[in-house]
């Protein structure tokens, strides 16, 4: 196991590499959802504030 | 009423371009005053060696007056959009891709034409060896049109923008990168003893290209984004 | 009508899109993820290292597949672009659009992995080789795309110009890429050369192909949710839209 993460010495160099791969496209992954989530609660507050102001003449 | 003819309107469009940039001509000195100012300070970051500065000579012009010509670009429409003449070129019933040619044209003229007049003095500035001179001046005629022909379909694209400065720079600069590479390549082909017809042909070639292209790119664009 | 390009009208239609790209998602993250594994075992674990380069070729197992992935999005974004140019189609533009930030992300891990990759191999993180110059170019022209795109306040004009731009990109990408090249040989030997010649034998390759196919998988499931998101915002004043915000608890969304 030790090997393994060792790299042959080039640890320095591969695992930054994996590690910029798996964050960029986490934080890919994870924008949709969170942006989907934002604009649905936008979209509710707007619905809200319509049927407040229908309900209120 | 019956429309006049295309040349008759590309004349009136010319002739009313030159007479606005004459009633403003303290402002067409500004890219000149920009491109000495950019040249100036390199021996101010380099140091004042004519070895040094006659090395990066040519490359240094050639960045000095693309910026300068990329910083005008954005007046190449502005005006014309704050006074509504923009909307009547687009809705005239002559082909808008030659109207924007004509413009396009007059703003080569009157930004790259003094720029390029300017180019022998700033060549003494950084000690350009004399016979690099002439092919400078021939890749500069070369690639300030090219950069007025993309540089307007980047600002046809921005033009509804109210501040468009750094964007435009951004979708600009790598659409030159080639021209940037040719021709600073033939200057430094020249420099070297090298044959430099090559790429100063295919400047010509991709310019024969633009021309024919890219005003009709200008008009698509222009019309996406006044609709 | 033939029902395949029944089909087609209908995922034209945002809602349908809505409901189709739902239920995709969850079953083309999995594949992804499921192919992303068993490449990585392959190629961090099985495939033996190389003997010049070591274990540092490991590398080419993230750099490789988002390069092809930079330049695959890229084609796929503007060939959306010129259906939504031309044909006006509605979702091309918004799948075009939704392409981009994921193409940039491809070619920010292409040009981070390279520079980390080289550093070891070259000696120097960055060298002005044709491939990096036009890989950074690409970037570039991504961030142009992003950049038009959320500067213009209409959404429908903006995605039109956005795609416009990213057609003009595609006759420049060739053009950079060549001049590039040539200006390289001009002044100096190529004294690097990426992989060398060395044929790849098959215990490195399969990996790379399993994580290539694992990239694409990944990509079309990232675009079905940006596209998801990019659909509800243009459609929020429609009837469906409003259904479905009532329809999801607040605590649940």
């Amino acid at each position: 196991m030790h090997e393994f993460l060792a790299m042959g010495g080039y640890a320095g160099y591969v695992w930054p590499a994996y590690a910029v791969f798996f964050l960029m496209l986490l934080a890919d992954a994870l924008a949709p959802l969170w942006q989907r989530r934002r604009s649905l609660r936008d979209l509710r507050a707007r619905l809200a504030r319509q049927a407040a102001r229908k309900s209120t003449p | 009423m019956k429309p006049g003819s295309t040349s008759a309107a590309c004349a009136a469009l010319l002739r009313r371009d030159l007479t606005l940039i004459w009633r403003r001509r303290g402002d067409a000195l500004n890219p000149m005053l920009f491109a000495i100012i950019v040249v100036a300070l390199f021996p101010f970051a380099l140091g004042p060696e004519p070895a040094t500065l006659q090395r990066i000579a040519a490359g240094t012009i050639f960045v000095a007056l693309l910026l300068a010509m990329l910083l005008s670009l954005d007046t190449l429409f502005r005006s014309d959009l704050e006074d509504g003449s923009l909307e009547q070129l687009v809705l005239s019933p002559h082909p808008l891709a030659l109207l924007l040619a004509c413009k396009i044209a007059i703003h080569w003229l009157t930004t790259a034409l003094p720029l390029i007049v300017i180019v022998p003095l700033l060549a003494q500035l950084l000690h350009l060896p004399d016979r690099v001179l002439p092919v400078l001046l021939v890749a500069l005629a070369l690639a300030t049109p090219l950069l007025s022909l993309i540089g307007a379909v980047c600002v046809a694209l921005t033009v509804g923008m109210r501040r468009s400065g750094m964007l435009l720079t951004l979708l600009v600069l790598p659409l030159i990168v080639p021209v940037l590479i040719f021709g600073a390549g033939a200057c430094n082909a020249a420099q070297t003893g090298l044959a430099f017809a090559a790429p100063l042909l295919w400047l010509g070639a991709w310019l024969t290209l633009a021309l024919v292209l890219a005003p009709l790119a200008a008009a698509a664009a222009l019309k996406i984004s006044l609709t | 009508m033939n029902p395949l390009i029944l089909w087609f009208h209908k995922l034209g239609s945002p809602p349908y899109f809505y409901r189709f790209a739902g239920r995709w998602l969850p079953w083309l993250y999995t594949l992804a993820l499921i192919a992303g594994v068993i490449g990585l075992y392959g190629g961090l674990v099985i495939a033996p290292a190389d003997y010049q380069q070591g274990d540092s070729f490991r590398i080419i197992y993230v750099h490789v597949p988002c390069a092809w992935m930079s330049l695959f999005v890229y084609a796929f974004m503007a060939a959306n672009g010129f259906i939504a140019l031309v044909w006006r189609i509605k979702l091309s533009e918004t799948l075009a659009m939704a392409s981009a930030p994921i193409g940039a992300a491809f070619t920010f891990i292409t040009l981070v992995s390279g520079s980390l990759w080289g550093k070891p191999m070259w000696g120097t993180w960055w060298t002005w080789d044709a491939r990096l110059t036009s890989e950074l170019v690409l970037l570039f022209l991504y961030f142009g795309v992003i950049g038009l795109y959320h500067a213009i306040e209409d959404t429908r004009q903006a995605a039109r110009a956005a795609a416009f731009l990213a057609l003009v990109g595609v006759v420049n990408l060739p053009i950079v890429h060549y001049s590039v090249v040539w200006w390289n040989t001009l002044h100096q030997g190529s004294t690097v050369s990426l992989m060398g010649q060395s044929k790849i034998s098959a215990s490195m390759l399969w990996p790379l192909l399993t994580l290539t196919f694992a990239t694409h998988v990944y990509f079309f499931a990232s675009l079905l949710a940006r596209s998801r998101v990019a659909l509800l915002e243009l459609e929020s004043g429609k009837e469906w839209v409003r259904a479905l915000a009532s329809a999801t608890e607040p605590n649940h969304a």
